[in-house]
């Protein structure tokens, strides 16, 4: 013992090192204005053909064009609202139906089947459909959004309510809360955050469906836009109508951020 | 509140975990239920609560509640089982919430149990925020703002570190001895049982049968922490219970 007291002494190395991402919002931002860049030199150089893909400036110019004209909020206003009602009813159709499943057997094992056969469907194939069914106006595009919305909100609500601890509930049993009450006040804010994390997947594929609904069959909104665009091949406009969609996503993102925080502020 | 247990037996599934519980607490009485794990105490505990259904036998209770008893038979769980969305208060209120007390009632039945556990300052503090011990507490408060006839505390101590929980077990007993109240207590810590209990219940396993009462006539504010006399009761408990225990150590779970 007494020689490892006069040994050469080594540091001890660390190595928990790495596997920690950080995040860092200047570089989120960064990294849209370097690809702007990057995207603006290599048309301005010539390397993109203006055919195959228009500058940023050219966008640019094509959405102010749109917005000027007044033209853009036409096509967002319909789109909007399409988004809107559509992902409502099939939320709360969803929301009540994934209650039931999650809490009563009678609901469980039919619900769950009829979920997992109708859920791979893609909606937009229903569309003519809805259309014979609803007409070629909102309703039929208000069901399609609000069916692709439906499914995976009932499977995100009771896989919610399911992982709500049984020992809160079996709490509330022992302290003779009405059932409503332990619906209301334990198993519904228990079940929230996978509720609202559910929202972010809703709320995409709701987007989704509304550009795809609106490319077959409507005169405004921001799949139209899209479509006329292309068909006339004015790809600044096309890529105006992309950036639009852009932005409405991260809004919808951004609006329900600011849910998550309000609701689940105990987290 | 008197409760008489009477002719209890449970299975689950194939295995039978209670057979033939005959056991009576009196009204004012601490009954601890000691055991190796798998005796099936916390399974008694939730069926002297009507949490579970027995195989065979009844629960009854006789006798007078409490003035302003909400709810006579009150559990106090190992884990808390505290609304984590709810604050300190609100967590108390929860369980009053569905009585029909006036606002200002309710405000003074949670200022009270506050006030008794020593949780005035931390009552707008959220559960995450508190220690397992200040949990713990809460649990004891919810419990106590519905006067509860009897407290069936399941493990209370379990999940508290060994500093926390001799703090806790001190106020438990002052608790006890203030209030007279009657309390059936699971714990598999031989410590807890004679320091609170008026009678501890040795539960044999497989299937779960109650092996000896053990009386403990000492008073319990009288008893304290290496007290020669407590000492030889939980040695002598230990004596009782010591062949289960290695067996319970030894089994291993049925697999599937």
């Amino acid at each position: 013992m007494s020689d490892d007291r006069t040994a050469v002494k080594n540091p001890v190395r660390l190595r928990a090192i790495g596997f920690n991402p950080r995040a860092n919002p200047y570089a989120a931002w960064g990294s849209f204005i370097v690809l702007v860049i990057l995207w603006q030199i290599g048309s301005s150089t010539g390397f993109i053909s203006e055919l195959a893909m228009p500058s940023p400036v050219a966008v640019g110019k094509a959405l102010w064009q749109l917005i000027v004209s007044g033209e853009l909020w036409v096509h967002l206003a319909a789109s909007a609202q399409r988004l809107a009602v559509g992902w409502v009813l099939g939320t709360v159709a969803g929301l009540t139906v994934g209650f039931l499943i999650g809490m009563f057997s009678w609901a469980r094992s039919p619900g769950v089947a009829l979920v997992s056969a109708l859920f791979p469907i893609p909606k937009i194939a229903l569309l003519p459909l809805f259309i014979i069914w609803f007409g070629i106006g909102e309703p039929s595009k208000f069901a399609t959004i609000g069916f692709g919305v439906f499914f995976p909100t009932v499977i995100n609500t009771f896989s919610g309510v399911d992982n709500v601890a049984r020992n809160l509930i079996r709490m509330g049993q022992s302290f003779d809360l009405s059932t409503w009450s332990i619906v209301r006040k334990i198993i519904l804010p228990g079940a929230l955050p996978t509720i609202l994390s559910g929202f972010r997947i809703s709320s995409s594929i709701a987007i989704i469906l509304l550009v795809a609904a609106e490319m077959i069959g409507a005169q405004y909104g921001i799949g139209a836009l899209i479509l006329s665009a292309g068909n006339l091949y004015q790809t600044d406009q096309l890529i105006a109508g992309v950036v639009v969609l852009s932005l409405l996503g991260l809004s919808v993102s951004w609006l329900l951020g600011r849910l998550d925080k309000w609701l689940l502020s105990w987290r | 509140m008197r409760l008489e247990i009477s002719g209890v037996s449970h299975r689950y599934d194939q295995m039978e975990a209670l057979r033939d519980i005959d056991l009576t607490i009196e009204p004012g009485e601490i009954v601890a239920l000691i055991g190796p794990s798998g005796c099936g105490k916390s399974t008694l505990l939730s069926i002297i609560g009507g949490m579970l259904q027995p195989s065979e036998g009844q629960v009854s209770a006789s006798g007078a509640v409490p003035e302003g008893c909400l709810n006579p038979l009150t559990y106090v769980f190992q884990d808390f089982a505290l609304l984590p969305w709810r604050t300190v208060a609100g967590n108390i209120s929860l369980v009053l919430e569905d009585h029909k007390l006036s606002k200002v009632e309710r405000a003074a039945r949670i200022d009270e149990v506050l006030a008794q556990t020593g949780l005035s300052d931390f009552r707008n503090a959220y559960p995450k925020q508190l220690s397992g011990g200040m949990k713990q507490r809460v649990g004891i408060a919810r419990a106590l703002a519905v006067r509860p006839a009897v407290l069936l505390m399941d493990e209370p101590l379990s999940a508290l570190d060994a500093q926390t929980r001799i703090l806790l077990l001190d106020e438990f007993s002052a608790l006890f001895a203030r209030t007279g109240m009657t309390a059936v207590y699971v714990t598999h810590n031989l410590n807890e049982a004679v320091r609170l209990a008026h009678r501890v219940v040795a539960l044999r396993r497989r299937p779960g049968t109650i092996k000896e009462i053990h009386t403990i006539d000492v008073p319990i504010d009288q008893r304290h922490e290496g007290d020669p006399q407590i000492a030889a009761h939980e040695a002598a408990l230990w004596e009782l219970i010591r062949d289960e225990a290695i067996a319970a150590d030894k089994e291993l779970e049925h697999v599937g």
